[in-house]
C-alpha cells in the first residue's frame, strides 16, 4: 500500500468505502442495523444506493434477533456486516453473538462457516454516558471463537475491514468512537491487511508501549514528548487486533526494550492490557527488567459529565508518567541471578 | 395441498416415526447403560410434529431444532448411524463428537443445528430464510421450538422481522405441555397460537399428535412461505411421555399424575396414523410390525457402526475455534 500521494481520507469514510468495495466484489455480502439506510454512524452511508434494499437491511431494535439472523444468513451462504451501533448493545445480542456464533464452528466440529462482522462503537462518545460508552472487546477475547478487530487508523480501518468482512470466522469490529472524526493516509483503492499482525506505529528502544484503538494516539503523543523530554526513545505497538494477538512483535519489542506500557480505554480488571501483560510476562520474564505498566480505564461505569468523562479515559499524560515511571524502574533486582545487564 | 399423498409416502412417514421412537428408546438404554455422555432429552410422544412438518420440506430446505432435536434432524433425513456417534462423542459423527445431542448440525440435510440454548435456533432461521429471500432460492426454513421458548423475547422479534421482511419462515412450535419440570399453562400468558396474531402472522394450533393435521397445516404454511407470503405460525399441541431428560427421576419430584401420562399414550401419534393407514386400506395389520423390525434392524447396524467408531483424540481438543486455527 505504499503510493506516491497518499488521499486523505476520514477514518469512519475508509470504513464506509471498505464496506462499498467489498459489497461491490461480492453479492454474498448484506450489510444489516438500525438504520443503515441513513447510517448514524456513516459507516454504511450511500449503500441503500448503490446495493438496495434486499442487501442493506434496516432492521428493527432487534439486537438479539439481528445477530442470530446473521448466524443463519452466514451458516447457508451469505456474508452479513451487522451495525450493532454501540459496544454496549452487544449485550443485547450476547446469547447469539457468544453461544451461536462464536461457538458452531467448533460444536460442528468444523462443518460450518461463519463469516459474520459485528460492528459496533468502542468507548465512549462524548457524554454518551454508561450505558452507550462500553469497550466489551476483552469481553470478547474471552469468548472463544470470534475475531476481534480494534483499528486506529482510517487506513487500518479500510484494509482490516475488508479483511474481516472476507474472514470465514466471526469477527467484532470495534470503531473507537475517538477516532470517527479523524483523518490519516488511505489508498483509494481496495485492499486487505491481515488480522493478526501488529503494526509498530513507532519504533524506539528503551520503552515498549503497546496501545489499543484510540489509545495509540495518546502514546504517540507521549512518546514524542518523552523523547524531547529527556531522549526516552519510546516504541509504540498497535496490535490492529486483540484476537488472533500479535504477540510475537510485542516480545520482539520487549526483548529489546525490557521495559512495556500496556495501554487501553477498556476497563482494568480482566482486561485486554492485563491480558497482554499476562503473556508478556509468561513469556518473556527474563527479557523484563521492571514490572510493566497498565494504564486502563477504572472499573468504573462510563459517566455522564465531561471532566467525569475525561478523569477516566487514557490520554498522553497518563502514558507518559507511565513511561517514565517504567524508564526510571532500576532493573530488577529480585532476581540477582539473573542480573546480567 | 396435496391431500392425496401417495401411500408410499404415508408409508415412508409412518417409517420415519417409528425410526425416530426406536432411535430415543435405543437412547434411553445407552443412557441406562452409561454409554451417552450429557444431557439426553427424549422426543418419544412427539414424533408427528417432527416427520409430519419435514414431510412439506425439500432435500435444499432447512430448520433449526432445539434441545429435543433428535427427531427433527431424522425427519430432516440424517442418517442413525452418524448420530448415534454424535451422542455418544465419537468421531463418526455430524459434529464428529464436538457437538453432542444439543448442538448437531448437518448442512448436506439443511439441519442449522439441534440448539442447547431456549428459542436460539429462532433467530438462526430467520437468518436462513434472509438466504432465501436475498438469493431467490425458493426455499423454505422451519423454526422449530418448544413452548418454552415461546417466553424467549427472541421470539417477538424474531416473528416481527421474518413478517416485515415477508421471509420464507415457519415457526413450528411444539408445545408438550411442559418447560422443563414446570406446567406451561402456569408460565405462559395467553395461547402461544395467539402470539403471531400481533405480526400479522398466519396462525394455527393444530393437534401435534395427528400427522395428517400437521402435514397440511405446516404444509400450507410451507406453500405460503414459498410463494412470497411470508411466514406462519404454527402450534403443534403434543406430550413427551418421557420427561425433559433422562434421569430426572434422580432430582425432580413427580410434576405430572400417571393418568395424564397414559392418557396421552392412548393418543399416540404412530399408533394413531398406522390405524389410519389400516383402516384406509393403505397397509394390512401385519404392516406396522414389519416396518418396526425393519428400523430395529437398521438401528442395530447404524448402532454397530457408531460403537465402531473412534473416539476423539485428545490432542485434538483446541483445534477447529476457528476456520485454520487461531493465529
Amino acid at each position: 500500500m505504499t503510493r506516491q500521494k497518499p488521499r486523505m481520507q476520514y477514518f469512519t469514510r475508509a470504513l464506509n468505502e471498505a464496506l462499498r468495495d467489498v459489497m461491490r466484489a461480492d453479492e454474498r455480502v448484506i450489510v444489516m442495523g438500525e438504520d443503515v439506510d441513513r447510517s448514524v454512524s456513516g459507516a454504511t452511508r450511500g449503500l441503500i444506493e448503490e446495493f438496495g434494499a434486499a442487501r442493506l437491511r434496516n432492521t428493527p431494535i432487534s439486537e438479539a434477533t439481528m445477530a442470530g439472523a446473521a448466524v443463519g444468513a452466514a451458516m447457508t451462504g451469505l456474508r452479513p456486516v451487522v451495525d450493532l451501533m454501540y459496544g454496549s448493545f452487544l449485550y443485547l445480542a450476547m446469547d447469539q453473538v457468544l453461544n451461536q456464533a462464536a461457538r458452531w464452528r467448533y460444536m460442528s466440529g468444523g462443518r460450518a462457516e461463519l463469516p459474520i462482522v459485528y460492528m459496533a462503537q468502542l468507548g465512549p462518545s462524548s457524554s454518551a454516558a454508561a450505558q452507550h460508552s462500553e469497550a466489551p472487546h476483552a469481553m470478547m477475547m474471552h469468548g472463544a471463537g470470534i475475531k476481534v478487530v480494534v483499528p486506529s487508523t482510517p487506513a487500518d480501518a479500510k484494509g482490516l475491514m475488508t479483511a474481516a468482512v472476507r474472514d470465514p470466522n466471526p469477527v467484532v469490529f470495534f470503531r473507537d468512537a475517538a477516532l470517527g472524526g479523524t483523518r490519516g493516509p488511505v489508498p483509494e483503492e481496495s485492499f486487505e491487511i491481515p488480522l493478526g499482525v501488529a503494526d509498530v506505529k513507532r519504533a524506539g528502544d528503551d520503552v515498549t508501549v503497546v496501545a489499543i484503538a484510540s489509545t495509540v494516539q495518546a502514546a504517540l503523543a507521549a512518546a514524542e514528548q518523552a523523547a524531547q523530554d529527556g531522549g526516552c526513545s519510546v516504541e509504540v505497538i498497535d496490535p490492529r487486533t486483540l484476537v488472533p494477538l500479535d504477540l510475537d512483535a510485542i516480545l520482539a519489542s520487549v526483548a529489546r526494550t525490557g521495559r512495556l506500557v500496556v495501554c487501553d480505554n477498556g476497563r482494568r480488571t480482566a482486561g485486554a492490557a492485563a491480558e497482554i501483560v499476562s503473556r508478556v510476562v509468561e513469556a518473556a520474564w527474563d527479557a523484563l527488567r521492571c514490572a510493566p505498566a497498565i494504564v486502563a480505564c477504572p472499573d468504573v461505569p462510563m459517566p455522564f459529565s465531561p471532566p467525569l468523562e475525561r478523569a477516566l479515559l487514557v490520554d498522553a499524560e497518563r502514558v507518559g508518567a507511565a513511561i517514565r515511571q517504567v524508564a526510571a524502574a532500576p532493573t530488577a533486582s529480585v532476581r540477582p541471578a539473573e542480573a546480567r545487564r | 395441498m396435496d391431500l392425496n399423498r401417495a401411500p408410499t409416502d404415508d408409508l415412508a412417514a409412518l417409517r420415519r416415526m417409528l425410526l425416530v421412537r426406536a432411535f430415543e428408546e435405543r437412547l434411553a438404554e445407552l443412557s441406562k447403560q452409561q454409554l451417552l455422555p450429557g444431557f439426553v432429552h427424549l422426543s418419544i410422544g412427539q414424533e408427528a410434529v417432527a416427520v409430519g412438518a419435514c414431510g412439506s420440506l425439500a432435500a435444499s430446505d432447512r430448520i433449526t431444532s432445539t434441545h429435543r432435536g433428535h427427531g427433527h434432524a431424522l425427519a430432516k433425513g440424517c442418517e442413525p448411524g452418524p448420530m448415534f456417534a454424535e451422542l455418544m462423542g465419537r468421531e463418526g459423527g455430524y459434529c464428529r463428537g464436538r457437538g453432542g445431542s444439543m448442538h448437531l448440525l448437518s448442512l448436506e440435510h439443511g439441519v442449522l443445528g439441534t440448539n442447547g440454548i431456549v428459542g436460539g435456533g429462532i433467530p438462526i432461521a430467520v437468518g436462513s430464510a434472509l438466504t432465501s429471500a436475498v438469493m431467490g432460492d425458493g426455499g423454505v426454513t422451519i423454526a422449530f421450538f418448544g413452548d418454552g421458548a415461546a417466553n424467549e423475547g427472541v421470539l417477538s422479534e424474531s416473528l416481527n422481522m421474518a413478517a416485515i421482511w415477508r421471509l420464507p419462515v415457519v415457526f413450528v412450535c411444539e408445545n408438550n405441555g411442559f418447560a422443563e419440570w414446570s406446567a406451561t399453562d402456569e408460565l405462559t400468558a395467553g395461547r402461544i397460537v395467539d402470539r403471531g396474531t400481533p405480526f400479522g402472522v398466519p396462525s394455527t394450533r393444530v393437534d401435534g399428535n395427528d400427522l395428517r393435521a400437521v402435514q397440511d397445516v405446516v404444509g400450507g404454511a410451507c406453500e405460503r412461505a414459498r410463494g412470497g407470503d411470508g411466514p406462519s405460525l404454527v402450534e403443534a399441541v403434543t406430550y413427551r411421555t418421557h420427561g425433559h431428560l433422562i434421569g430426572e427421576e434422580a432430582f425432580t419430584s413427580p410434576y405430572r399424575t400417571d393418568d395424564e401420562v397414559a392418557a396421552w399414550r392412548e393418543r399416540d401419534p404412530i399408533a394413531l396414523f398406522a390405524a389410519q393407514l389400516v383402516a384406509a386400506g393403505q397397509m394390512g395389520d401385519a404392516t406396522l410390525g414389519e416396518l418396526r423390525a425393519e428400523v430395529e434392524a437398521e438401528l442395530d447396524s447404524a448402532l454397530a457402526w457408531a460403537q465402531a467408531s473412534p473416539l476423539p483424540d485428545p490432542d485434538e481438543a483446541e483445534l477447529g475455534v476457528l476456520v485454520e486455527g487461531v493465529a
